[in-house]
């Protein structure tokens, strides 16, 4: 027997072995789940990054015929090979959805929450566990449904991923928006179920299974993000919950929730009356603004750890790190008014959401100069984890900065539903925590498998994508001032667009190359699993975080037959007078000749 | 010392010392003083509020518009009303006999709350079946809208937690319920009489209209 094996049933402490479907497939490991939830959400970054492709095909080369993409999908192409206009809506609309919801919620919550909670705050598994495995497989089957949508007649729906009353309230009023649509809010109401299972644990869990001395101040950022994130949803989701449980009455209950009176549809007066549309907006984004701290909170508690471990210097400022969050969380409820500037809102209220909007900058700026204090005189260890935490502070920051714009109402009524918009929310709310994901997955992946992935491949990975991702969402900026809509079909169809059309065409070749680039890290993911480097130590990076007190890869009920006992924060990177240059969390006060 | 020369002197930022070298000083998991099960009936319990709170906010919102119709809320709500307030009542005397170590008590008891409860849902089916023969139904004005709506949001709650009812019930059967220690029927309880306030507080929202 290898040492690794005797790790591995060292720390399959009080679980009993089972057959290879509980334990790889109905499992209720939290490390299984997590690792379910990774690549269930890999999968669906798959489907929602060609869907993208395809758009950015069309706005490239508008008036060019697909006869090749025209014969595999004979429904979405007319016959001579031109994509059709509806079915360009619905790519915006599932690629918003999937990418939003099925990925980066699920991938930074579901993966990275599921497999580090209990992992770094030192407990066997969650606090309920089978909630958890209950969790992932409603998430599954969300993800079925949300893809069935793509498949039925009539097409997937096409109001955008905000789904926008009255147009997702009549499933009459088009095709798409019939039983596809039905589908959006089935996959969604799903979501927010599996979505609260989880948050129910993470909260749970973080709280009451800390092991001892690992007090709430001593957590890693990357729990204190979880938490609140978790939090976050606790208070977002039922709103969007309740909001889908009145459209599903307009839709199939004749109710006029969001329907006002005197709508035309087919050359007829429709029946209901009474309804606002608005109030769809206010319930949406009353949930969608949370939302967005939802993906981007646990995306910076994982580059902020990651940063440091790199930097072999502690994160600067932990509380402020940490109040910071929270601050953010609580504001994120009162801006959402900030998406809705053009919706006749009285002008003083848009006052009011802007100073909100822009007190947001306060917490992010905090945030923002203390990565850089910890990245400031640091050794810095470039490896790909640490170098795509890197670029998660480089892209939060673009990204950041046009949300001042956008937040102010004056600017935001010039810019709004423009390409300006797509720009500033892809890099900070997609492309900034998928860096941030990337990280994690390759600082985890040896906790998760017992092998690393490629590091040459992860460098020239990192490269690739973070030149590509400026390419494509940097001249979107440029795109919008000049006035391009964003959910726009044909760009050459309008005479004051026609002179940026070669910045479409950048930007769609950017985009190509860009995906290219994620074949290499699908490709170095999966054969890693299996052909890997394999890592001979508990702990490759010299981290000082619990999870690297077990075995790559963890057994079942994680750590030996005791518990570890905390003394320290999680950041004792360099400190003075120690033989190596970290502290675990666990190492007592006096380090004595530290055993190995 | 300024802050950048600060950051430059690499590593000697350190976080203040912890206070007790020897662990134990964080709240680790057995000292944390509520259970798992009602933390998170708590976490539940929030989503719960938050869901409700975007139905009534939808409600208020739509109440303001001019197009607004009230309709009566039929009589036998009041009744409803009180048969869920008196489950909750039985209830507490299933927890008043688990204290003192009654099983009989606490499962009389509990089977007097799962009926009432059950009644009470009867008694709304009825209050719906009386407002479709009165011509009400759910498209008629928003205000009927909202009526079916909360009731039958809140009567799936309440579904759900007669489910709850029988897992409790069965542990006291399984002998599980002891005077020290019977955290399941605490717990059930927190959320049997939460489900009560959030009638009340959709009754008053629709009564008030």
């Amino acid at each position: 027997m290898t040492d690794t094996q005797g790790h591995h049933h060292e720390g399959e402490h009080a679980h009993p072995q089972l057959g290879f479907l509980r334990k790889y497939v109905f499992s209720t490991d939290h490390k299984v789940i997590g690792i379910q939830y990774l690549v269930t959400a890999m999968a669906m970054a798959v489907i929602g990054g060609t869907l993208s492709l395809l758009m950015r095909l069309q706005l490239g080369w508008p008036h060019d015929a697909f006869p090749f993409l025209a014969r595999l999908m004979p429904k979405a192409f007319d016959s001579t090979g031109h994509m059709d206009p509806g079915f360009y809506l619905s790519l915006v609309t599932m690629h918003g959805t999937i990418m939003v919801f099925f990925l980066f919620t699920a991938v930074l919550t579901g993966g990275f929450g599921n497999f580090l909670i209990p992992l770094q705050i030192g407990a066997r598994d969650m606090a309920f566990p089978f909630l958890n495995a209950l969790s992932y497989w409603v998430f599954l089957v969300s993800c079925i449904v949300i893809f069935s949508a793509l498949m039925v007649q009539g097409g997937a729906p096409l109001g955008g991923w905000t789904a926008y009353a009255p147009l997702s309230a009549l499933p009459d009023l088009d095709p798409h928006q019939g039983t596809g649509m039905t589908l959006w809010i089935t996959a969604i109401a799903l979501f927010t179920a599996s979505g609260l299972m989880g948050g129910l644990n993470y909260i749970t869990t973080i709280l009451t299974m800390r092991t001892k001395g690992l007090s709430m101040m001593r957590l890693p950022l990357t729990q204190w993000s979880l938490l609140i994130t978790a939090v976050l949803g606790l208070l977002a989701f039922p709103v969007l919950l309740a909001a889908a449980i009145l459209l599903v009455f307009d839709r199939v209950g004749g109710t006029s929730f969001f329907i006002p009176g005197g709508i035309i549809m087919g050359g007829k007066l429709i029946e209901h009356t009474g309804g606002h549309p608005l109030l769809w907006q206010h319930l949406f984004w009353f949930f969608g603004h949370p939302e967005v701290y939802i993906v981007i909170l646990p995306a910076m508690g994982i580059a902020s750890d990651i940063l440091s471990t790199f930097c072999r210097k502690p994160i600067f400022s932990y509380k402020m790190m940490v109040y910071a969050m929270a601050a953010i969380s609580g504001l994120s409820f009162i801006v959402w008014g900030h998406h809705m500037f053009v919706s006749g809102m009285s002008p003083f209220l848009g006052s009011v959401f802007t100073i909100t909007t822009l007190l947001i900058a306060v917490p992010s700026a905090v945030k923002t100069f203390n990565w850089l204090g910890t990245v400031w005189g640091a050794r810095i260890q470039f490896t790909s984890a640490g170098l795509f935490s890197i670029g998660f502070v480089s892209l939060f920051v673009s990204g950041g900065l046009s949300g001042i714009f956008l937040g102010t109402s004056a600017a935001d009524i010039q810019l709004q539903d423009t390409y300006f918009v797509v720009a500033h929310f892809h890099l900070v709310m997609a492309i900034a925590p998928l860096f941030a994901a990337y990280a994690g997955l390759y600082y985890w992946f040896p906790k998760m498998f017992g092998r690393f992935m490629n590091e040459t491949i992860g460098k020239v990975h990192f490269w690739a994508s973070f030149v590509g991702v400026y390419c494509v969402f940097f001249p979107m900026h440029i795109l919008g001032i000049g006035g391009q809509m964003r959910r726009i079909y044909d760009p050459l169809n309008y005479l004051f667009l026609q002179p940026q059309q070669v910045l479409n065409v950048f930007v769609s070749i950017s985009a190509f190359f860009l995906g290219a680039a994620q074949i290499l890290f699908l490709g170095n993911f999966f054969i890693s699993i299996w052909a890997g480097k394999r890592v001979t130590e508990n702990n490759p990076w010299k981290a000082t975080t619990l999870e690297w007190e077990t075995p790559c890869p963890t057994g079942h009920g994680n750590f030996g037959p005791e518990l570890p006992v905390v003394h320290r924060w999680a950041f004792d990177y360099s400190p003075p007078g120690t033989k190596e240059d970290f502290l675990p969390q666990t190492a007592p006060a006096v380090p004595a000749a530290r055993q190995h | 010392m300024s802050v950048l020369s600060q950051l430059r002197r690499r590593g000697t930022i350190l976080p203040p010392p912890p206070t007790n070298y020897d662990g134990g000083s964080g709240n680790s998991g057995g000292a944390f003083p509520l259970s798992r099960a009602y933390i998170g009936m708590w976490v539940l319990l929030t989503a719960i509020i938050m869901l409700f709170a975007g139905l009534s906010s939808a409600y208020i919102v739509l109440h303001g518009l001019p197009q607004w119709q009230n309709i009566t809320v039929p009589r036998i709500v009041w009744a409803n009303t009180l048969v869920l307030f008196a489950s909750s009542v039985a209830l507490e005397f299933a927890r008043h006999a688990v204290r003192r170590n009654q099983p009989a008590g606490v499962r009389q008891w509990m089977a007097v709350s799962g009926i009432l409860g059950i009644s009470f849902l009867v008694g709304q089916v009825i209050a719906w079946r009386q407002l479709v023969a009165a011509g009400v139904y759910l498209s008629t004005t928003i205000h009927s809208s909202f009526f079916y709506v909360l009731t039958g949001v809140h009567a799936l709650h309440l579904l759900g937690g007669l489910v709850g009812l029988g897992v409790v019930l069965q542990k006291s059967f399984a002998d599980k319920l002891t005077a020290t220690n019977h955290e399941p029927l605490r717990v059930f309880a927190l959320y049997w009489h939460f489900m009560d306030v959030v009638w009340i507080y959709c009754f008053l929202l629709l009564l008030l209209a």
